[in-house]
């Protein structure tokens, strides 16, 4: 049962296959078998995964029964889980069991589903490889010698891995697409505002958005339904109503155009990444949709802005991990000031901290014009860009990342490392949608291609997403690590 | 912009991070060369271009003025590092 | 020697009435216990997210309006980050760039009875901090976060005042619009009212400005007057002997009476500030303004003219009857029950603030009611009673020995007498029983007589009992004795 989707799932509990105990019972074995190699989640929640999963179970007897009833999926990290730690991959949040549940883990648990743990994932969402977390770094199930990507990796590597159908992931400059990507599952990053973040530890506050991981774009809109919606509690969550993400699926791509932006396919492509995207694009076409070159000319500015805002606004969000109220807590602190600073130095890992350091000192005097307002300006053209783009098309196609999974230690340097997100990042930064699936592989190792929307065009995505899927078979394809024969 | 060692360690005060000589170095190195691959913005005229605080152009809802928390102390102290009487310690404030 | 000129600036920080914090939904109640009223979101938790009360803008455009400042169209949440025990999320949500309040003026009442308009340069909304509690905690501080998150308006003058005295009259200004508005309690003791100096000395004549020190946290009129007095004096000698002002923080220490520096070693402040990205500009429709501006109440300095000019008040009584919203309002029911302003403002001034004074009650819990006291104050127009009269039943209100005036004077017989024929009775009672002083009288010239005539009145007053109309005993005297 562990190799079906999440909606074969909810058909096979809703016809009464096995229930959500059995399934759950199942996937937790798997878990304790396999998770050692992968380490792909931080905490198993096995007692309230049960717990859950009988819950679900009476509440499907009475007839009581949604469409994610008794759905066991993983939430990164990064939710806090009311009376379970919730570590953000930092051991400044080692002991921190969070007192109160996050809007999207409320809504997920009301909807009947059923956390299996939190996944791995790199600290506070600083990272591109899952190399940086406190708790080692997650092995991509594909190749054990490459990374699962970053920072959703614990989440990417669980669904590949089929340690579990569906997992939740956040994507700040590409930490739900780049591991999907390079675990070859779907993965899709909201509007901004979408979903809640109310409860989501925060990175990059204007850049941040909650958003499903799983098999397939079917899967994700199930989920997305779920999670999708105002909350009084995030002033930056929109007011607009949730369309059914499913009603759309099998709407016909005759018709639709498609934009290639001609930044996306030039240097520093892996040839064989864009080999299989242009393959992508070209199953596209087959399907009736027109493709043409765009320009989203601001592209190679993105990296920069977003070490600029990204970091900025974390040196802030991070001062409350302070040694006060919760967190870790230096030993005898001699004054305030040694408290603060080892508390700080001890609970951080170096990524944090250099993101950190960044940040303080864009921010500070004499720096803040020339760096974040400069950022923030040309934040503007690259949403204008993608803006003037999609008066032409309707989506943007490319690839989710330059290269497949690199190796496990390969990129040492940070500046090489940020590179990586050259494709994922100015979608952020416009607060635009996008979504990865699967689209091959090099070297045995798995290819996503990216499809890009305008503001709160998630419905159309994963429509385009899910026609691929009807007609390709790489959202199938399972690694040898954890098969049938493992 | 050339970033100076002493910029590093005015940041680490700044943020409260204790570092050695050695990590301020490692750390100096790195955020160098990051600044150099962010001092790309410096060639793009933005003369007349509003900076872009978030990515919708929302305005804040407001909430209506009604209590609706209530003392939760117990709970939220449970992952507190030293408290006492209801109160979080720390070491002596000196004013 | 040298003649100097002090300039004075005031940051006043209000806190606003709501009934929840700014950005969550925690009591905004004083005096709990520790940390009982901060909620996830003022403990600054991992996650959590701050959403804008309705209330607290709408306060503080309430205050734009009131000092006809500009209300800009949006105004800008922004991060002070800095650390420091008491501030959980280590940075301070405020305002630097765009303040929901802009340029405005106030009109502050000085002594002489002048007025003097000071500018203000914007008011800010942001939230306020937790407290440090120094008691000995095994050599540690405590922290209650109760406090952190009650929405404060900071607002921000201009240079404009040039005495301790106005410095003052501009505070009380201030905490009469607020009071007024009922935006806040204006509880200085509390800390519902705080302010931060910035004080320089100039040379009398000399244009620009000298360096001034910021004298923070100054809780209370007195302290205000004092502290200004003294930072004078203190930066007047520094200078004369030949030292400079630095550009610092103290503190003003009233038992010692001196300010002091915050910081030996000052450390250079640096609170990066920017956007807070978890909240959206604030965009007020002029609908919403305009709806604000019509609900306004009267205010101090509206009353203060009309006071002046429809009541025929003097300056003074105008200015102090108008200088809280309750007295104002209590000045007014008096005058509406008696009829006559002049003898409600002297009646409000006089006997009824005295006792407040003497027992230290607010007006607005006054003892006496104003329907009450204008109750009483009636009763001396009409004649009804006399003012020795009128004290004693004004005593027994305040000792609720009975609800009403009238009901008091008939209990105690203090009905005023007129009938001339039962004084003419108890004059010539009097005159048979003072034969010497008759005839004292009757042998001094016309100017010594009017003096001497205030023997027989009190003797005549006292046969009444006080209920004597006194003019009519005068008049009736005077014809008498001057009769033979």
């Amino acid at each position: 049962m562990h190799d079906k989707t999440l909606t074969e799932l909810a058909t096979a509990l809703a016809a009464g296959e096995f229930s959500s105990r059995e399934l759950t019972e199942s996937l937790l074995a798997r878990i304790q078998r396999f998770d050692g190699e992968l380490n792909s989640f931080i905490t198993v929640t096995g007692d309230e995964a049960l717990a859950a999963a009988d819950a679900a179970d009476s509440t499907r007897a009475r007839g009581e029964a949604g469409p994610l009833n008794g759905l066991p999926l993983a939430l990164k990290d990064i939710f806090c889980t009311q009376g379970v730690r919730t570590s953000c991959g930092s051991r400044m949040l080692d002991n921190f069991v969070s007192p109160y549940n996050a809007t999207l883990v409320e809504k997920l648990a009301t909807a009947g589903t059923v956390c299996l743990g939190k996944t791995n994932m790199d600290e506070f969402a600083m990272g591109s490889s899952n190399e940086n977390s406190y708790y080692g770094p997650v092995k991509n199930p594909w190749d054990l010698s490459a990374v699962p990507g970053g920072s959703s990796g614990g989440s990417a590597a669980a669904v590949a891995a089929s340690l579990v159908p569906a997992a939740l992931g956040t994507d700040t400059g590409g930490s739900v697409r780049q591991p999907a990507a390079f675990c070859g599952i779907t993965g899709l990053k909201p509007t901004y505002g979408r979903v809640s973040r109310y409860g989501m530890v925060a990175y990059a506050s204007s850049l941040d958005q909650a958003g499903p991981m799983a098999r397939t774009a079917e899967d994700c809109a199930l989920l997305l339904g779920a999670i999708a919606g105002h909350d009084p509690r995030d002033s930056t969550s929109v007011a607009r109503g949730v369309p059914n993400y499913r009603a759309e699926l099998d709407a016909s791509l005759s018709g639709l155009k498609i934009g290639l932006p001609k930044e996306y396919f030039g240097d520093g492509l892996d040839p064989a990444v864009a080999t299989a995207v242009r393959e992508a694009i070209a199953v596209y076409e087959s399907l009736g949709a027109s493709v043409r070159e765009v320009s989203l000319p601001h592209t190679e500015l993105a990296i920069p802005a977003y070490y600029v805002i990204a970091p900025a606004e974390a040196s802030s969000n991070l001062s409350r991990f302070d040694g006060v109220r919760f967190g870790h807590r230096c030993e005898n602190p001699t004054d305030l000031i040694d408290l603060y600073k080892r508390s700080r130095a001890e609970g951080f890992g170096e990524e944090v901290k250099r993101r950190i350091l960044i940040g303080t000192h864009t921010l500070s005097e004499g720096f803040f014009d020339a760096y974040y307002k400069k950022a923030q300006q040309v934040r503007r053209l690259i949403r204008q860009d993608f803006l003037d783009a999609f008066e032409e098309v309707d989506v943007l196609m490319g690839p989710a990342a330059p290269t497949p999974a690199f190796d496990l230690g390969a990129n040492k340097d940070p500046v090489s490392m940020y590179l990586q997100d050259i494709y994922t990042i100015a979608i952020n930064l416009a607060g635009i949608p996008g979504i990865s699936v699967p689209a091959g592989f090099a070297n045995d190792r798995p290819i996503g291609l990216q499809v890009l929307g305008p503001h709160f065009a998630e419905q159309h995505l994963l429509n385009v997403a899910h026609q691929f899927q009807q007609v390709t078979d790489w959202h199938r394809c399972r690694p040898a690590f954890a098969g049938e024969n493992a | 912009m050339a970033l100076e060692h002493e910029d590093v360690r005015r940041a680490a005060h700044l943020a409260r991070l204790s570092l050695n000589d050695d990590e301020a170095a490692h750390y100096a190195d790195d955020i160098r060369r990051i600044l150099e691959m962010v001092d790309r913005l410096q060639a793009v005229d933005t003369q007349g271009v509003a900076p872009l605080a978030h990515p919708l152009d929302s305005t804040q809802r407001l909430r209506a003025d009604e209590v609706t928390e209530g003392d939760e102390r117990e709970r939220f102290q449970r992952c507190a590092p030293a408290v006492e009487d209801g109160l979080y310690l720390v070491p002596r404030v000196v004013e | 020697m040298m003649q100097w000129e002090t300039v004075i600036g005031l940051e006043v920080h209000v806190q606003l009435a709501t009934q929840s914090k700014i950005f969550s939904g925690a009591s905004t109640a004083f005096g709990s216990q520790p940390n009982s009223q901060a909620c996830a979101v003022d403990l600054g938790l991992p996650g959590v997210l701050p959403v804008l009360n309705e209330a607290a803008v709408a306060m503080a455009v309430q205050f734009g309006l009131a000092i006809d400042a500009e209300i800009p169209e949006t105004s800008v949440f922004d991060r002070k980050n800095y650390f420091y025990p008491d501030l959980p999320k280590g940075y301070q949500t405020s305002q630097m760039y765009h303040p929901i309040v802009g340029p405005g003026e106030v009109e502050v009442a000085l002594d002489d009875g002048s007025t003097k308009r000071v500018r203000v340069h914007h008011a800010h909304l942001e939230e306020d901090a937790g407290k440090s509690l120094h008691e000995d905690y095994h050599g540690m501080t405590g922290i209650d976060l109760n406090r952190a998150g009650t929405p404060l308006l900071e607002i921000v003058s201009e240079p404009d005042m040039r005495s301790a005295k106005e410095a003052v009259g501009y505070i009380r200004a201030i905490h009469a619009i607020v009071t007024y508005l009922g935006i806040s309690d204006g509880n200085m003791a509390e800390g519902s009212m705080r302010c931060d100096v910035n004080v320089s000395v100039r040379p009398k004549g000399q244009e620009a400005f000298g360096t001034r020190a910021e004298i923070k946290n100054v809780n209370s009129f007195r302290f205000v007057e004092k502290a200004i007095a003294c930072e004078t004096q203190r930066q007047i000698e520094l200078i004369e002997d030949g030292g400079t002002v630095i550009q610092e923080t103290r503190l003003y220490d009233p038992e010692a009476d001196e300010t002091r520096s915050m910081r030996t070693k000052e450390e250079a402040n640096d609170y990066r500030y920017f956007p807070c990205p978890d909240l959206l500009p604030v965009v007020l429709d002029r609908a919403y303004v305009d709806h604000l501006r019509s609900s306004l109440p009267e205010l101090p300095a509206e009353k203060r003219a009309r006071f002046e000019s429809e009541l025929g008040l003097s300056s003074y009584d105008a200015g102090v009857l108008s200088s809280s919203r309750p007295m104002a309002e209590y000045f007014e029911a008096v005058k509406q029950v008696c009829g006559d302003a002049k003898q409600a403002a002297n009646w409000v001034q006089g006997e009824l603030s005295g006792q407040l004074n003497r027992e230290g009650i607010d007006i607005a819990e006054s003892p006496v009611t104003a329907e009450q006291l204008g109750g009483l104050v009636k009763r001396v127009i009409d004649g009804t009673i006399n003012g020795k009269a009128a004290k004693q039943v004004f005593i027994a209100l305040w000792n609720d020995e009975g609800q009403t005036a009238d009901e008091l004077i008939d209990a105690k017989g203090l009905k005023q007498v007129t009938d001339s024929g039962a004084i003419e009775a108890m004059i010539d009672s009097v005159i048979a029983d003072s034969p010497v002083q008759v005839a004292q009288y009757r042998e001094a010239e016309d100017d010594k007589r009017g003096k001497m005539i205030g023997y027989f009145v009190g003797q005549v007053m006292k046969a009444s009992r006080g209920t004597a109309n006194p003019q009519q005993v005068n008049a009736l005297l005077k014809e008498k004795l001057d009769q033979a």
